[in-house]
């Protein structure tokens, strides 16, 4: 078995345990928030995801800006993958904030909140990645543009962060501010087992999403080799490699 | 005492844990059927290879 083989099971394993504890650990051990009460257990789960998708967005940006530098292809499929994922998770995000803000305020959704507004834009904006990408034939000017687009926004997703921190007046909490929000240690242990839960989770759907289409790359790629093999004698399907290289990513 | 207490905030909380849960299978299901395709790329490639040799 490939190292891949064995290291993805297990990160499979760490990842349940991880989650699995987590969620033990806000129903079951984290205390009931003096100031919002029970809905407060909604924090566990939304702010992990919430930085975990951020990340992921930012972290796109960095593998698209490898491959910006390098020209290897494998940093813009991992590029892909990653803004891929995170955009998928961002959904989670925005539907969990709004049940926490219909408990929480009594509205689904709050447009004078920047926390609010500016993620959603964050995720409209990368809505446009895909249809950019795809509109694309060429898959170098592809990947490219793509790198591009990744690196950009990428960039824009800590400024918008910052910007909204700065923004005055707020309704959306501040629980990790340095200045407020002091969590006691038993809340702070459940969100830090939490997060790192999710990171997990994120780095594991990201490793399994990227060996999927790994796979299916290098199958496309094999199958033109043995479409073009003049028969008999033509050349072998091990000559085809490295694979990443001729293929696009379009399927 | 449940773990979630059933009065409104309850339902709240569990609807939270309910979408991040639902999301996440529905995302497995959709990588499930995509590694089933390819799957059956490999088979049908290794069909074509050994129709070759």
């Amino acid at each position: 078995m490939s190292k891949e083989g064995t290291r993805l099971p297990l990160l499979g394993a760490v990842t349940a345990a991880a989650l699995g504890t987590a969620f033990a650990l806000v129903f079951f051990y984290a205390p009931i928030d003096a100031d919002q009460g029970f809905i407060q257990k909604i924090f566990y789960l939304h702010v992990p995801l919430g930085i975990v998708t951020l990340g992921g967005f930012v972290a796109g940006g960095v593998m698209g800006a490898q491959f910006l530098r390098t020209g290897d292809r494998r940093w813009d499929l991992r590029s892909y993958v990653a803004i891929h994922l995170s955009l998928i998770l961002a959904i989670g995000v925005l539907a969990t904030g709004s049940v926490w803000a219909r408990a929480s305020w009594g509205h689904w959704w709050v447009w004078s909140e920047p926390m609010l507004v500016s993620f959603l834009v964050v995720f409209l904006l990368y809505c446009c990645y895909q249809p950019l990408r795809f509109a694309i034939q060429d898959p170098d000017l592809q990947a490219r543009a793509a790198a591009v687009f990744a690196v950009m926004a990428g960039a824009f997703v800590p400024l918008n962060f910052v910007a909204v921190r700065l923004a005055q007046p707020v309704t959306h909490p501040r629980v990790l501010s340095a200045t407020g929000g002091e969590m006691p240690r038993a809340m702070r242990l459940t969100f830090v087992i939490a997060m790192v839960a999710m990171a997990l989770l994120y780095v594991l759907l990201w490793r399994l999403e990227l060996m999927r289409k790994t796979t299916a790359i290098e199958i496309r790629a094999l199958r033109r080799v043995l479409d073009e093999r003049p028969t008999p004698a033509g050349p072998s399907i091990a000559a085809a490699e490295p694979l990443h290289r001729h293929a696009s990513y379009s399927a | 005492m449940p773990a979630i207490p059933l009065d409104e905030p309850g339902a709240y909380v569990a609807g939270a844990y309910v979408i991040f849960v639902v999301l996440l299978v529905a995302y497995v299901a959709v990588m499930a059927r995509h590694i089933t395709r390819t799957r059956e790329d490999l088979r049908r490639l290794a069909d074509s290879v050994r129709e070759d040799r």
